[in-house]
């Protein structure tokens, strides 16, 4: 009646595709290092340390600086990161303390659901149409050159994209915060804004810090909204105004059309530390969550 | 009277815990069975050795004989004992995406067995009456099981169990996560099926055990403390132990 | 506490900057899709989803290229990883605490974090540099690793929290594990499932970075997996920064359209989270 004979078999094979599934992106993720690794090899070796300190990236003259990059990625993201916080903050509290349930937060959690889901692309477009020509009236105010693209766009529309990862979140986290000790702080007598204040953002402050990482993490690897928008100078910018270059845009502007194998070789060598850097801080991120829930 | 099930010195160890130690019982046939003892005595270790279920965390480790007719169990596939031998557990777990018919049908339909339409009625309804569910049913059975009360949803659990003709139905603390009234129709079902099929029912309500079970094996710590007619047991136990904790002195 | 109206006014102050900070940093989702509606749908037509772009000068082009493109990008991602991610999902969700199931994890961590651009260089590497040629494939391939973690993830974390008694049930009737895994967990845990796979596709559907450098782009109507394919997000991409005003009309309009679609995934994975949860 039973079918019994055949079923250790079937139960084996079925246990070894599984393995094997799980053994195969195991391996993919360390093949992809091993690649890129290998790719830039040849860099490594050719451009020594001049890589980490150089200023100029010219292919023709076969100088590979990785500074401006370097300082045109973190620039954007540090700056993306300051304008958001407050933002996702203001957010993560709305949703998380003042108002749970009800219209209002319906409604922005759906808003930041969207912002979350929209393609860079389609970021960098709008930007490139509405956020540009807006900052070129501010710099003729200013009076500095009315480039209009550079920096401080890219950092305006980095720190849009990243805000609702930040802010869901943070959100979360300060859901988590029994309501046990908030409700002991209220019988005290105190304001809404000092149990925040005093009481419920010190509790979270490493779940915050995760959201934090995580967004950061986001913002350093982002390209098409970033290579739109930043004006694609291979230098260091000298303003906030001026024109830059990230990491992730010069590998984008560069790649297919690499001179020769050193060139290429170089930016794999630029893709190996992006994906050094954002491997750290997304992995430092999602540590950092690991134990605040550990915690709680 | 003829024993179905023989346990022969049964040791069970997770790792270095010994769970249960050397226990041996006959169970008879077509009668109640009910390990009875505080939670963490081995009862339920006990019961998921006789269908094998403890196999599945991999790390347990079993010695002794299990027998059923004479046939050790150990030898035989786990699947065919499985299916021999019927499971009903704590909490009421029908298969969330199945209809009531396919819950009742589910030993057949998750093991591939082909049945014609008219075999799957019968059976269905065979089984639904069997647990006396069917008059409650009969109306939604192609309903998910979502919108049955606990009560009802044990029941269709046990019907399940009855759907492939098992020779022991074993039953982990069926009621204790039912209300009173519910606890109720289940303990009366149980008496009912024992005209059909052996139990062994695991419990820690002393009171259950005494309405319903026709042997006790008392246990405590992993050891059988003693084991006979339920009327003499709660009557005059002859262990200390158990007197002890019959008084409610522990557990 | 004696000073209570001043503290009542720092509330009341905190309070409005919140609730100002919050409504203002979603004013942008807001301008976006104005801006989109406006520009972009007042340029859908037939001619638009039919037609592939038209040379310079002329009128009329549509973005059929980048429509078909993209669907046949998703569609090579999702075979490439839908199977593969909920294998390793259910793997995982089994096994919590074996060396492998530590390996992947990290891996996977790792993959979810890695820029769209390095996957793409990656992806350039092994797929396109050895043939000399850039390919539907190669940008399916890329798509895939970004679908990947997020497929794994929802699958690993929807079947854990699956109750053990329900796949002991199944067992106790003496079903074979692996019956018990395709039959009932897997059903049981399907609303989970499918949300992950559409948020993977919502993923890959918006990514343009890793399309650069491997299904390159194609100004023509092309159904094959071997050659270059254009894409919506690339095509936005391109004639977003062009100089003529055909092209980014022709861009916005495939801007709303993408992001009809990808919002669509995204609302239709939270709504079945949220409804199509089955019970236990």
């Amino acid at each position: 009646m039973l079918p019994s004979l055949s079923l250790p078999a079937k139960e084996n094979i079925f246990q070894q595709i599984l393995v094997k599934s799980a053994f195969l992106v195991a391996a993919l993720v360390l093949l992809f290092f091993l690649t890129l690794l290998l790719k830039a090899w040849t860099a490594i070796g050719a451009n020594g340390l001049s890589f980490f300190t150089g200023v100029v990236w010219n292919p023709l003259t076969g100088e590979y600086g990785v500074l401006p990059f370097l300082t045109g990625t973190l620039l954007t993201s540090v700056l993306a990161l300051g304008l958001a916080l407050p933002c996702a903050l203001s957010i993560a509290i709305f949703l998380g303390e003042f108002f749970r349930s009800g219209w209002s937060a319906s409604l922005l959690r759906l808003a930041v659901e969207l912002l979350a889901g929209l393609p860079s692309v389609v970021y960098g477009f709008w930007a490139l149409f509405v956020l540009v020509p807006l900052v070129r009236q501010v710099e003729l105010w200013l009076g500095v050159l009315p480039l209009g693209v550079g920096v401080l766009v890219a950092a305006l529309v980095l720190a849009i994209m990243i805000v609702p990862y930040a802010a869901s979140l943070s959100a979360e986290v300060i859901k988590l915060v029994p309501s046990d000790i908030r409700e002991a702080a209220y019988s005290l007598g105190a304001t809404r804004f000092e149990v925040l204040r005093y009481v419920i953002l010190p509790y979270v402050r490493s779940g915050i810090l995760a959201g934090v990482l995580l967004a950061f993490g986001r913002g350093l690897g982002e390209t098409m909204a970033v290579t739109m928008v930043i004006g694609n100078a291979n230098k260091i910018p000298a303003s906030l105004f001026d024109t830059g270059n990230t990491m992730a845009s010069l590998i984008a502007n560069e790649l297919t059309e690499a001179l020769d194998l050193w060139q290429v070789s170089s930016l794999a060598q630029v893709g190996l530390l992006l994906f050094g850097v954002s491997a750290l801080v997304n992995l430092a991120g999602r540590y950092v969550i690991k134990k605040f829930s550990v915690e709680l | 009277m003829p024993n179905v099930l023989t346990i022969q010195n049964l040791s069970v160890s997770f790792q270095e815990n010994i769970v249960v130690k050397n226990v041996s019982l006959e169970i008879a046939e077509r009668k109640v069975t009910a390990l009875l003892g505080p939670s963490g005595c081995g009862k339920t270790t006990v019961l998921r050795s006789v269908n094998r279920l403890h196999e599945l965390s991999g790390r347990a480790k079993v010695e002794g004989r299990v027998a059923l007719r004479g046939e050790d169990l150990y030898a035989l596939d786990a699947i065919l004992v499985r299916c021999k031998i019927g499971m009903v557990f704590q909490r009421p777990n029908p298969f969330p995406t199945m209809s009531i018919y396919d819950n009742v049908l589910a030993g057949y339909l998750l093991n591939g067995l082909k049945l014609s339409r008219s075999q799957k009625d019968s059976l269905v309804e065979e089984s639904l009456r069997a647990a006396a569910l069917w008059d409650e049913v009969k109306d939604n059975l192609r309903r998910r099981g979502a919108f049955l009360s606990g009560g009802q949803q044990q029941r269709l659990c046990i019907a399940r169990a009855l759907a492939l003709r098992p020779e022991i139905l074993l039953l982990d603390e069926p009621t204790s996560a039912l209300d009173p009234k519910a606890a109720a129709s289940i303990e009366e079902l149980m008496v009912q099926l024992k005209d059909s099929v052996t139990i062994m029912l695991v419990t820690h309500n002393i009171a259950q055990a005494s309405r319903v079970s026709d042997f006790t094996a008392f246990m405590y710590l992993g050891e059988l403390v003693e084991f006979g007619a339920s009327e003499k047991m709660f009557s005059t136990p002859r262990d200390k132990r158990t007197e002890e904790y019959l008084t409610g002195k522990f557990g | 506490m004696l000073d209570t109206w001043r503290r009542r006014l720092l509330d009341k102050m905190f309070c409005g900057i919140i609730c100002g900070l919050a409504f203002l940093s979603v004013l942008p989702l807001v301008l976006i899709l104005g801006y989109l509606l406006g520009r972009g749908a007042a340029s859908l037509n037939w001619q638009f989803f039919c037609r592939a772009p038209q040379p310079l000068g002329e009128a009329g082009g549509g973005i059929a290229n980048a429509l078909v493109g993209s669907l046949l990008l998703l569609g090579v991602a999702f075979v490439l990883a839908a199977p593969l991610g909920l294998l390793v999902g259910i793997y995982l969700s089994e096994n919590k605490t074996s060396r492998l199931a530590d390996w992947t994890r990290l891996a996977v961590e790792i993959l979810q974090g890695v820029p769209s651009i390095v996957v793409g260089m990656v992806i350039y590497i092994w797929l396109v540099l050895p043939f000399k040629n850039f390919s539907t494939l190669a940008g399916g391939a890329a798509l895939a690793l970004l679908m990947l973690p997020i497929i794994v993830r929802s699958a690993e974390e929807t079947l854990r929290l699956i109750p053990s008694e329900l796949s002991e049930a199944a067992l106790a009737l003496g079903v074979p594990h692996y019956r018990t895994v395709w039959r009932v967990i897997v059903p049981t845990g399907l609303s989970g499932i499918v949300t992950g796979l559409l948020l993977g596709l919502a993923r890959a559907a918006g990514e343009t970075a890793p399309l650069l450098f491997t299904a390159f782009g194609n100004p023509f109507l092309s159904f094959n997996l071997v050659k270059p394919i254009e894409s919506l997000p690339h095509l936005i991409f391109y004639y977003a920064t062009s100089p003529y005003e055909e092209w980014q009309r022709l861009a916005w309009g495939a801007s709303f359209v993408l992001v009809v679609g990808v919002l669509g995934l995204n609302l239709t994975a939270k709504f079945l989270t949220r409804r199509w949860r089955a019970q236990f």
